[in-house]
Formats: structure tokens, C-alpha cells, sequence
């Protein structure tokens, strides 16, 4: 054992290594990323790992890896899980030789996802246990009791860590390389009868699920993942308990410190629910306060729990009012809930100032400066001026397209939406000029069928690709068209331009973005051919190719129209004495406002043209 | 030793590493760190924090309103966003340069970083006002604000570390063609 400072996804990836992890695999998704990438940084040479290209393809590899008697971990968030869905609750029902644990991040805020889903709800309905743990430290323990328990009760097993677990630090000891487990898998066996899905299959199996979910109730119920922490014999409210889960434990943990200890439940399986532990834990409370980030899965149980076994406890929580139906809890969100479900006054934090202070700065975030999606946006604003149009956006970086200047993003939904929605508004508004933006990692995950679709469909609208070359918001992971692999291997591109040529998509022009005057005309004479047309515009991330070049602008050629800071809104360029300036500290010299600038105050950067 | 420490700023500035020296420095010493901090989308120029704790008995890496020891705050306009965190008798160090949001910029309401610095003058009893425009001409890098107030911070007294300790650090966490600008970013006064 050693100690390390580690990223609560750092622990998962050690936790699953520890345990003998033959195949991770996943897609990218904040909060869950890093988790894969420590294991790709930290394996041995007898683990095999691939950024997969979506969540439903890294969910069937883990089934056959898993099929095949190999422990297999899969990564992802939770939109993800929502793409995963249909190889997993099929998966469920035939269940797994080696252990299966399906990471899945969940995030309350939300911080960076489209929706704040439960998926200790998604355990319920597809009928997956879960483990929900509250800190790194409990992250790397769960990780390798699931794969335990997915080999013992044939099933896949969720870990269902949040933002601030996946994301917090904390320094912990864990195991030397020589200590992992090692785990020799079997191999496939041939057993139709087993690994074949048919009605028949699921029918007797659907009951043995059922029976083994309430055997694990029981099981839950003496482990000590579920746990009460008993309360202060001085405390003034013997009467009440607290219930609580996940990362919000460790606010209720703290605010016992500071208010006196009241008996606590933690649930760590928020399915299947520990009924026994539960039904120990209410008795002789009068009234339960449940703190949990997200659904009211535990205040749900506990009502369920109060109703079969005939408790009089009162329930509280999101559902009645207690607690905010949205968004994350936090130390004093939290702390003064529980003041006031105790009806003891809020230790005093810092004085309130009593005058208030100036009007803060409102910092939404923004491309980077330099970043070739706010040129490729901006050739296509200028291209299209004065035309009616729609541009439908999508999950990545280029989500931001639609703040101000550019104001380039009219819907955003899911992975790969865009390209649906654009096709959805011409085939009702013909006279609309439509447009789809696809990044090009997100192109893979999920835009090809939607390209299919509407050249068989006769659907007419443009295709952008924004190919940058990595998967960007996310950190930084390689993809099929960058040919690079995690096992460190480079590997034939998939060229985007060939796909679509290949399913039919006759007018494909690719252009580099930075160069405006080209863009443009690209855009113009590409957006009104007949039916499905596409434009990639190629240019690297500069966050992840960073270049030393910069812009110089020179305050006697400057004068002061502003057009650079309107036009493209780029974070390095403000006004300072009248004059622009670019912030040497940020700028990457991509040459777009020079390209805007009517007196050529704007020289240097990186040539274009 | 119990500290709670938050470092704020503007996303691409760094306080992610500087909050990393720290945590890393601090287990040198065998002192238990947690720490919690922003990550995805804000990055990308919005407002960041990192939160860091150090002692034992911890169960949250995140701090209550009131509870900072040491407020590190590499922008004005973010340091009294976060001023609610400082304990009473806490120390805060600022850097006195803003960064302007592009919509600040757009809408021309620009705020003054004086404004800010004098709100906090008036707020707060230990402020240490960084002059980051002459710190990062002087040590001749644009990028090495975060050295530049960890620096400051040590010269305070208000990390309860030593200077060897964040040096140690350096070279473990930072390639070592950066370490020379590092270390005279560190040493800076
Ligand atoms: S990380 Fe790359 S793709 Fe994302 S905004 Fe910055 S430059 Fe653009
Ligand atoms: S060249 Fe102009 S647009 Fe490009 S990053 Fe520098 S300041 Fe921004």
C-alpha cells in the first residue's frame, strides 16, 4: 500500500485495476472521463482499453468482455447511460460471467449535462444494483466490491459516483501494482440456451431477477456499506434522524459536527434498498429529514419502508418542501436545512456586509481565444446575412456558438440532435436555409445514422462538421478520426469526408475556417445545392495545439470602431484607452480579427490564407 | 493544523495547478488533503474555485460561508464573489488585475478593478493587493500568476507551509524547463 493525492475518478480507475480489470471501456462525459484515462495511464500490459465510439458500442464490448468471463469495467455520464440503455437492460436480463461494473457519473446542478437525471432511479427500473459512494476514498472500496458482487449475483452492478466525488481530491492509500488481484479469464463458452435472448429466456429469468433483488435487500441490509451512525446521547432532538447518500453525507457529517448529532442512515445501495437497516434505523424517530442530491430516492424508500412495515415516522425532504426540488445541496445549503429541521439557530458564519458590494461580473463561459469554431461560425453568419435560416447546434465545445456576438446556436438537445432537427424544420419549411453543426468526435457517437436518414429521406439542409481533430470538452480524447488509439497505437483515420461520400452525400468541401475569405465562400456556394450537402471545416483545437504565435495592434492604426470585439467576441481582444488590445497572455495568433480589421491595425499570428 | 483555502479566478489562469502545489506540498508533510474544484465547461473563461483542506478528521473537501483561512484570489472582481467564504479574521490576496468578460466588453459596462479593490479594502482587516501587471512584467512571463501569489501567500505566513515544500512540489508536478521561472516566480516580492 502507498498513499497518493487522487481524483475521486483516479480511485475508481486504481479501484478497478486493483481488482483485476481485464477490458475498460466508455466514451467520454464530464463528470466521468477520468476515470478511463487513469486506467489507460496506470494499467499493466494485460488490460485492454479503448475510448469506445459511443456509450451503446462500450456497453456491448463490456457485455462480451464480460461474456467471456473477463472483469470489464465501462465509463460514462449520465446522458450517456441514456444511449447505453438498450444493450444494458437487455444485459440485465441475461446477466454476465465476469464481473460487469458500469460506471456511470452522475451531475446534480447541473455543472455540464443537459438534464439532472437519477440513475439510483435508472438502477430501480432496469433492475441493476447500485453503490452510491460519498468520497474517493469509498469510491476505491466500491469499485472492487462490485465487481465481487456483479460475479456473485450474475449482474451488472452500477457505481454511481456524483460531480464532487468523481471531481474531488483527496489523499488516500492504495494498493502497489504487485498487490492487484489478478484475474485469468475463462473464456467464452458456447450456450445458446444462456446467452441468447429470446422470450422464453427472459420470462424465467425476469423472476429470478426479482427474487435475487430482494435477497440482496436483506444481503444490503447487514453490510456495512449501509450504515447507522448512532446519535449523541446529549442531543436536544433524540427523536428525529437524519437519512442521507452519496456525496451530501459528507455535508450532513460536517453539519453534525456543528449541530450536534442526530442518528444518521447512510444508504450506499440505493438499490435494492436496504429495508431491514432502514426499519432499525427509524425506530423510536419521530421524524426523518432525507438529504440526497437529485430524485428523492431515499425519501421515497423510507415512505415505502413506513407504509409496509406500519411506522408512524413523518418523512421530509423534496417532497415535502424541506429540501430544494433542483439543483446541487451544499455545506450550508445543507447545514441550515438541518438547523431548521432541528429548530436550533445557524452557527454564525461571517457578518453579512452591510453595504452591498458593486455589481459583479457575469463570466458565461466562452471559445477560447483563437478557438477555429468561432471563425467557422462566423464565415457562416457572414455567408448566410439576410437569409432566412436555422442553425441547429449540438453537445461539444460549439455548444457556446451561441452566445453573443455569434449567436450562432438555435436549438441544442442530445448528442447528434441537430442533424434530426434541421431535417425536421425543412421538411415543414422548405423556404428555410437549415443547418446542422457536428463536432467530430460527436459525428462518430452519433450523427451517421441521422446523415443516412436524410439522403434516403431527401431531406435538404448543410452539414457542418466542425473537425477540430480531438474531443474537446471533455479534455482532450482521441476518436476514430484522429487515428490515434488508448492502447497507444496509430491507427488508418477515418475520414469523415469518405463517410460521407460514401453514404451518399455528393457535394463534401473541407476549408480551413481561419482563412475567412475562403470559408465564406465555401459556405455560399455550397449551401444552396440540392438536397444534403456538408462543409467540414478542418482546423486543430488550440487548447490542445497551442501555437506561440500572437497578434500585435497598433494604436496609431487603430481607431477605436470596435468591429474586431463585435464581430467575433474573441476573450483576448478588449478596449483600453479607446484602442483595442490583445491580451498577449491569451491570444493565438488564428489572425480572424486581422482578417476583420478595415485599417490593418491587426499584424503577426499564424498565416491563413 | 486544520486550513481551509479557496482559490478563485477566471478559467485558464491556473489556479488549478496552484491549488495542486499545495495539496502536494501539504502530503509531503504527511498532513491529510482534500480538495474539490471546477471542472468541464466553466474552464472555458467562466469563474472557478478551488476548494482545499488540510487537517484531520475532514469529511467534505468543500468549506462553509466563513470558514476560509486564506482566500487566494487571482482576479478582483472573483475575489469578492468569494469574499462570503473568509472567516473573519481571514487573509485574503488578490491580484489587483481584472479580466474583463468579452460580454463586458460588448455591452460596455466594464467594471472598475478599484471598485472592487476598494470594496475589499473596506471588508476585509488582512488583504495583500498583488500588483500582477508589474509581478509578471518584472519576473518577464505573462503566465506565472499562480506562482506569483502562492509566493505571496507563503511570505504571509498564511499557507502554513515553507518555501522548500512548494519548491519540492514544483519539481515533481511541473516539467523541468519551467522550473527556473517557477522558482523566481515564487520568490518574487
Ligand atoms: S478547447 Fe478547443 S474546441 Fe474548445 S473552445 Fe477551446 S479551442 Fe475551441
Ligand atoms: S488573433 Fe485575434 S481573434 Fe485570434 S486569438 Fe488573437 S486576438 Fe483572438
Amino acid at each position: 500500500m502507498h498513499d497518493e493525492f487522487l481524483m475521486g475518478n483516479e480511485a475508481i480507475a486504481l479501484g478497478a485495476l486493483a481488482a483485476g480489470v481485464n477490458v475498460v471501456c466508455g466514451y467520454p462525459g464530464t463528470p466521468s472521463t477520468e476515470v478511463l484515462e487513469t486506467v489507460a495511464r496506470r494499467r499493466g500490459d494485460r488490460v485492454y482499453v479503448e475510448w469506445s465510439v459511443n456509450e451503446k458500442t462500450a456497453m456491448e464490448i463490456a457485455g462480451g468482455a464480460a461474456y467471456a468471463g473477463a472483469r470489464a469495467l465501462v465509463t460514462m455520464k449520465q446522458m450517456g447511460l441514456n444511449v447505453a440503455s438498450d444493450p444494458l437492460m437487455c444485459l440485465e436480463y441475461i446477466g454476465v460471467k465476469g464481473g460487469l461494473v458500469v460506471l456511470v457519473a452522475d451531475d446534480p446542478g447541473p455543472i455540464s449535462s443537459q438534464t439532472e437525471q437519477d440513475t439510483r432511479f435508472f438502477a430501480a427500473f432496469s433492475k441493476v444494483p447500485v453503490l452510491d459512494p460519498s468520497s474517493a476514498e469509498e469510491a476505491y472500496r466500491m469499485v472492487q466490491e462490485a465487481f465481487d458482487l456483479s460475479e456473485e449475483y450474475v449482474t451488472p452492478v452500477f457505481l454511481r459516483p456524483t460531480t464532487r466525488v468523481s471531481h474531488g481530491y483527496a489523499s488516500l492509500q492504495v494498493k502497489d501494482p504487485g498487490e492487484y488481484t489478478v484475474h485469468e479469464p475463462e473464456g467464452f463458452v458456447k450456450d445458446s440456451a444462456r446467452w441468447v435472448i429470446f422470450p422464453r429466456l427472459s420470462f424465467a429469468n425476469h423472476r429470478k431477477i426479482e427474487e435475487r433483488n430482494v435477497r440482496l435487500q436483506d444481503v444490503f441490509s447487514a453490510s456495512p456499506l449501509n450504515r447507522i451512525e448512532p446519535e449523541d446521547d446529549a442531543c436536544p432532538c433524540a427523536r428525529k434522524g437524519i437519512a442521507t447518500g452519496g456525496f451530501s453525507y459528507t455535508y450532513v457529517m460536517e453539519a453534525r459536527e456543528q449541530l450536534g448529532r442526530l442518528r444518521t442512515l447512510k444508504v450506499s445501495t440505493p438499490f435494492p434498498f436496504p429495508e431491514k437497516r432502514a426499519v432499525e434505523f427509524l425506530s423510536g424517530l419521530d421524524e426523518v429529514l432525507c438529504v440526497e442530491e437529485l430524485d428523492p430516492v431515499i425519501e421515497r424508500q423510507l415512505i415505502y419502508v413506513c407504509g409496509k412495515y406500519g411506522l408512524t415516522t413523518r418523512i421530509l425532504g423534496k417532497m415535502t418542501g424541506h429540501m430544494p426540488l433542483s439543483g446541487e445541496n451544499s455545506r450550508d445549503s445543507v447545514l441550515s436545512a438541518i438547523a431548521s429541521f432541528m429548530n436550533v439557530p445557524l452557527p454564525a458564519a461571517s457578518e453579512e456586509a452591510s453595504d452591498p458590494p458593486p455589481a459583479l461580473p457575469v463570466r458565461p463561459p466562452v471559445l477560447c481565444a483563437g478557438c477555429p469554431h468561432r471563425a467557422s461560425f462566423y464565415a457562416v453568419k457572414q455567408a448566410m446575412k439576410g437569409r432566412k435560416t436555422i442553425f441547429c447546434g449540438d453537445i461539444g465545445c460549439y455548444t457556446l456558438g451561441n452566445a453573443m456576438p455569434l449567436d450562432m446556436v438555435d436549438t441544442c438537445l442530445c448528442m447528434g440532435a441537430g442533424l434530426g432537427i434541421a431535417q425536421g424544420i425543412n421538411h415543414l419549411e422548405k423556404d428555410r436555409s437549415c443547418f446542422a453543426f457536428v463536432g467530430d468526435s460527436t459525428f462518430f457517437a452519433s450523427a451517421l445514422p441521422g446523415v443516412v436518414n436524410a439522403v434516403y429521406n431527401q431531406a435538404e439542409f448543410t452539414l457542418i462538421v466542425l473537425d477540430n481533430s480531438t474531443t474537446a470538452m471533455t479534455g482532450h480524447q482521441p476518436h476514430p478520426g484522429t487515428g490515434r488509439t488508448m492502447m497507444g497505437d496509430v491507427v488508418e483515420k477515418v475520414s469523415i469526408a469518405n463517410v460521407l461520400r460514401g453514404i451518399g452525400v455528393t457535394a463534401v468541401e473541407t476549408v480551413d475556417p481561419l482563412n475567412y475569405q475562403a470559408a465564406v465562400e465555401v459556405v455560399r456556394r455550397t449551401a444552396d445545392l440540392p438536397g444534403v450537402k456538408a462543409i467540414i471545416f478542418r482546423s486543430p483545437c488550440v487548447a490542445l495545439f497551442r501555437s506561440a504565435s500572437r497578434v500585435t495592434i497598433d494604436p496609431a492604426r487603430c481607431v477605436g470602431c470596435k468591429k474586431c470585439i463585435r464581430e467575433i467576441g474573441c476573450p483576448a481582444l478588449s478596449i483600453r484607452d479607446g484602442k483595442a488590445v490583445a491580451d498577449p497572455a491569451q491570444c493565438n495568433g488564428c489572425t480572424l480579427c486581422a482578417q476583420l480589421c478595415p485599417t490593418g491595425a491587426i499584424t503577426g499570428g499564424e498565416p491563413h490564407a | 493544523m486544520r486550513k481551509n483555502i479557496i482559490l478563485c479566478g477566471v478559467g485558464g489562469q491556473g489556479t488549478v495547478l496552484a491549488s495542486r502545489l499545495i495539496s502536494a506540498a501539504a502530503m509531503a508533510r504527511q498532513i491529510p488533503v482534500m480538495s474539490a474544484e471546477t471542472i468541464g465547461m466553466a474552464q472555458r473563461g467562466g469563474s472557478v474555485f478551488s476548494h482545499l483542506r488540510m487537517g484531520e478528521n475532514l469529511f467534505s473537501p468543500m468549506i462553509a460561508r466563513g470558514e476560509a483561512d486564506l482566500i487566494l484570489a487571482f482576479e478582483p472582481g472573483e475575489a469578492v464573489r468569494m469574499l462570503p467564504y473568509l472567516k473573519k479574521d481571514g487573509q485574503m490576496i488578490v491580484s489587483s488585475r481584472p479580466v474583463m468578460p468579452v460580454t463586458a466588453s460588448l455591452a460596455g459596462n466594464v467594471y472598475r478593478a478599484e471598485d472592487m479593490l476598494d470594496y475589499l479594502r473596506a471588508h476585509v482587516s488582512r488583504l495583500l493587493i498583488v500588483d500582477a501587471e508589474k509581478a509578471l512584467r518584472e519576473v518577464g512571463s505573462p503566465k506565472v500568476l499562480n506562482l506569483i501569489l502562492l509566493g505571496a501567500a507563503l511570505k504571509c505566513g498564511a499557507l502554513g507551509l515553507e518555501e522548500a515544500d512548494l519548491k519540492e512540489a514544483i519539481r515533481r508536478q511541473i516539467p523541468e524547463k519551467f522550473h527556473e521561472l517557477n522558482f523566481r516566480a515564487l520568490a518574487y516580492e
